[in-house]
């Protein structure tokens, strides 16, 4: 939706126009980023930055994340609804000599993604990478229970969110031919089951459309990594229902995905016994499966 | 069809590969294109920084998260006076294209890079110097006029009497102050597509500086190459290429050698191997008892001095003489440390230079030497002295202490009362800037910013490192 009509065209060329797109939201006016903070420093040839992006970098995973590649030298755009925790997060990580700086987002509010993207970009100057961790778990609350406003949800934070970040990200990646892309999916999007149809919906879409990313942007040297968690010790193991073997720290989930951005991995199981787990879950007959109760 | 931003964007790098940084760009054809950037910048809080070829070895035409605008559309000779030997161009041309047109005329552009491939807007903005530094000055005393559009919009015409602060501030500026639109030169006159060379060794550093010394007022160009691996009696051993330009009379084929065929650069070698895949196996040198190999080498084959002639292209871009050289560094690529000397200093210092590069198992892997003087320029590189570029490798192993190794040249520099080059070096800090150039330098190019782009609409990595 073009909104933005540039004073330049006073000049009666039309070159910008070529440039001008989805920049602003229908009715918001266009505000200027705010250049007078603290950038983080230019990477130079000997002390290289790389500038990522994690959605959904409150707690858990990303907030582990967001320490992890603190520490391998990235300086990071924090987002997430919380103020208040990425901004402790942020300082946490500025004190100890890393950069990292608070946006508070909301991730269901789609339309406010272009102009943030942007801000984001200007502000940590440049891109190469972004993570996408937001995601919600709302179980029904039985097998025979169903809930359509949290399966809504559900869909909203963990796929559409997904969708309308990497949507512009891939475009730019796929423009720039460099840049990483990281979603993190879920064991729970490998097959449907009786407990949460939802989550495991929004988790298979989120995978799929991982995977479709991959099979466009690999053409082009952008590297698309799928993270599956199994269990991890975080405040949604609470929505889990039943047992809850293998659960990991994030610390650890980071380090996996860490590694396994080094080695631009497709896809990576985190903890690595569920790539096994799952290709017998993913094997095991309809006729059996849709007999169990987990 | 609108296109959207977010399509724009690019990864850019440095010369040598060593620095990548991500931006949108643009691509401008004409003056309005670069009024209307600078509209949409403010509209959307971005910042511009112009880009050439994008062939300085450091962050000077990156700008990440920002817009950079590409020039190299805007490469129009606009008019030529082979009479006068007055060229007016648009600031995309690049030096190649300039020469190709003023040669067979009987002119050449009386600066020029290591490389032909730099646009104008560029050796403007670094305010390049050449092998004849120390003779005729950089290229921005050979700059009759330039046009350049603020970001106030304002479309301004400097030359050395008319808006004489703003000219010798935006060149040399970094492109932090405007960016060139056109620019009006006067060439030199030759009378020969020929050159005639004298070639010979030096045994160490001293040999080296006294040889540029002395024989600098006799020739139109000199240059040495300084063998970076020698130790010990040996250091800073080489060899001097000084040049003169034929006068008439003295090159009996000169309508031939000055056809553009003469001036031609092979592009194999042997005549069998395409150059541009040299780089492939020169790569396996590269590294330190390699480089010692090729350096000793190529000093022992100096050994015998000799004078020769070789066309301009030939003598001049040596860079280019094989194609994609730089990318046989490897995957970390290149950097360059070139450091300024007053004449006094200069053999201390970089003996401590060199030596300690040596002790801390760092060699630089190839070494050039020159003769410099001031100009008048407001962020000038020059001294009445001497300068040493120096190209190092850059690994993932090595980068913590070359950084270190470089923090330390700074210190020597600055000690001996040295200065940089901002086409150059890449880790010169904020201090270190303010620490050269004089808090008086950096008050008032800030001052003519302010004045320029009141709202800070031009910068670039170099900017935000050097002054921020």
């Amino acid at each position: 939706m073009r909104v933005a009509r540039l004073d330049a065209l006073q000049w009666g060329c039309s070159f910008l126009e070529d440039y001008v797109s989805d920049t602003f939201p229908a009715g918001d006016s266009p505000k200027p980023f705010d250049r007078t903070q603290d950038r983080p420093a230019p990477a130079t040839p000997l002390i290289p930055r790389r500038r990522g992006i994690i959605v959904g970098a409150s707690a858990g995973l990303g907030a582990a994340l967001a320490r992890k590649l603190s520490c391998e030298g990235y300086a990071l755009a924090l987002l997430g609804r919380s103020k208040d925790r990425l901004e402790s997060l942020g300082n946490e990580i500025n004190a100890s000599g890393g950069y990292a700086r608070a946006y508070a987002h909301d991730v269901s509010e789609f339309h406010k993604v272009p102009y943030l993207l942007r801000q984001v970009v200007a502000e940590l100057g440049g891109l190469d990478l972004v993570v996408y961790v937001a995601g919600v778990n709302l179980p029904p609350g039985g097998i025979d229970k169903y809930s359509f406003e949290n399966d809504r949800k559900m869909v909203e934070v963990n796929l559409i969110g997904a969708m309308a970040w990497l949507t512009p990200v891939a475009e730019m990646f796929q423009s720039a031919k460099a840049g990483q892309i990281v979603g993190i999916s879920s064991v729970a999007g490998d097959r449907g089951r009786v407990g949460n149809p939802g989550y495991n919906t929004s988790k298979a879409g989120l995978t799929t459309y991982l995977e479709a990313l991959r099979n466009r942007l690999t053409r082009h040297g952008v590297n698309v990594l799928t993270v599956k968690p199994g269990f991890m010790m975080t405040e949604m193991l609470k929505a889990a229902q039943g047992a809850t073997p293998f659960a990991i720290p994030p610390e650890k989930a980071a380090d996996d995905i860490w590694e396994a951005m080094k080695k631009r991995k497709q896809v990576v199981y985190t903890a690595s016994i569920w790539r096994w787990i799952m290709l017998a879950i993913q094997h095991t007959p309809s006729f059996i499966f849709r007999r169990l109760t987990f | 069809m609108p296109i959207n931003l977010n399509a724009t964007f690019t990864q850019l790098d440095n010369f040598g590969h060593s620095l990548k940084s991500t931006c949108y760009r643009i691509q401008v054809a004409k003056t309005e294109d670069i009024h209307e950037a600078f509209q949409l910048a403010k509209k959307l809080g971005l910042t511009v920084t112009a880009r050439g070829t994008g062939l300085s070895y450091n962050d000077a035409s990156l700008n990440g998260g920002g817009i950079t605008l590409d020039m190299t559309g805007m490469n129009k000779i606009l008019e030529w006076d082979p009479a006068s030997g007055v060229v007016r161009c648009e600031s995309g041309v690049t030096l190649e294209q300039l020469w190709k047109r003023v040669e067979p005329d009987g002119w050449w552009p009386p600066v020029v890079s290591g490389t032909m491939k730099t646009t104008l807007g560029g050796c403007l903005a670094a305010n390049i110097h050449g092998k004849n530094n120390y003779r005729v000055g950089p290229i921005g005393e050979h700059v009759l006029e330039f046009t350049a559009m603020l970001p106030t919009g304002a479309l301004v015409t400097c030359a050395p009497k008319k808006n004489a602060d703003l000219f010798h501030a935006m060149i040399s500026g970094l492109g932090m102050l405007g960016v060139f639109t056109t620019v009006t030169m006067k060439m030199k006159h030759i009378h020969s597509g020929l050159i005639s060379v004298d070639a010979w060794h030096v045994k160490n550093l001293k040999h080296q500086l006294n040889s540029l010394l002395e024989h600098a007022p006799d020739h139109d160009y000199i240059v040495g190459w300084l063998d970076t691996t020698a130790k010990g009696k040996s250091l800073g051993r080489g060899q001097i290429h000084a040049a003169n330009n034929l006068k008439e009379g003295e090159d009996p084929n000169a309508q031939e050698t000055m056809k553009l065929s003469h001036q031609h650069l092979p592009d194999r070698l042997f005549g069998v191997m395409p150059k541009k895949l040299l780089h492939y196996l020169m790569n396996p040198f590269l590294n330190n008892l390699g480089v010692w190999a090729i350096n000793t080498g190529k000093y022992i084959s100096a050994l015998r001095d000799h004078t020769f002639r070789q066309s301009h292209a030939e003598y001049h871009f040596l860079l280019d003489y094989v194609p994609d050289w730089e990318r046989s560094f490897g995957r970390g690529g290149l950097i360059q440390y070139q450091s300024f000397l007053p004449k006094e200093t200069a053999e201390e210092a970089w003996r401590e230079m060199l030596e300690l590069s040596h002790r801390r198992g760092l060699p630089s892997y190839l070494g050039v030497t020159k003769r410099h003087r001031p100009d008048k320029f407001l962020l000038t590189h020059a001294v009445d002295g001497f300068s040493l570029a120096m190209d190092f490798k850059v690994t993932d192993k090595n980068r913590a202490r070359l950084h270190a190794l470089l923090q330390e040249f700074d210190r020597i520099v600055l000690s001996g009362g040295g200065r940089f080059y901002f086409a150059k070096n890449s880790e010169t800090s904020a201090e270190t800037t303010r620490a050269f150039l004089g808090d008086e330098v950096v008050a008032k190019f800030k001052k003519l910013k302010k004045r320029c782009d009141p709202n800070g609409l031009l910068e670039s990595d170099l900017y935000r490192r050097i002054f921020k």
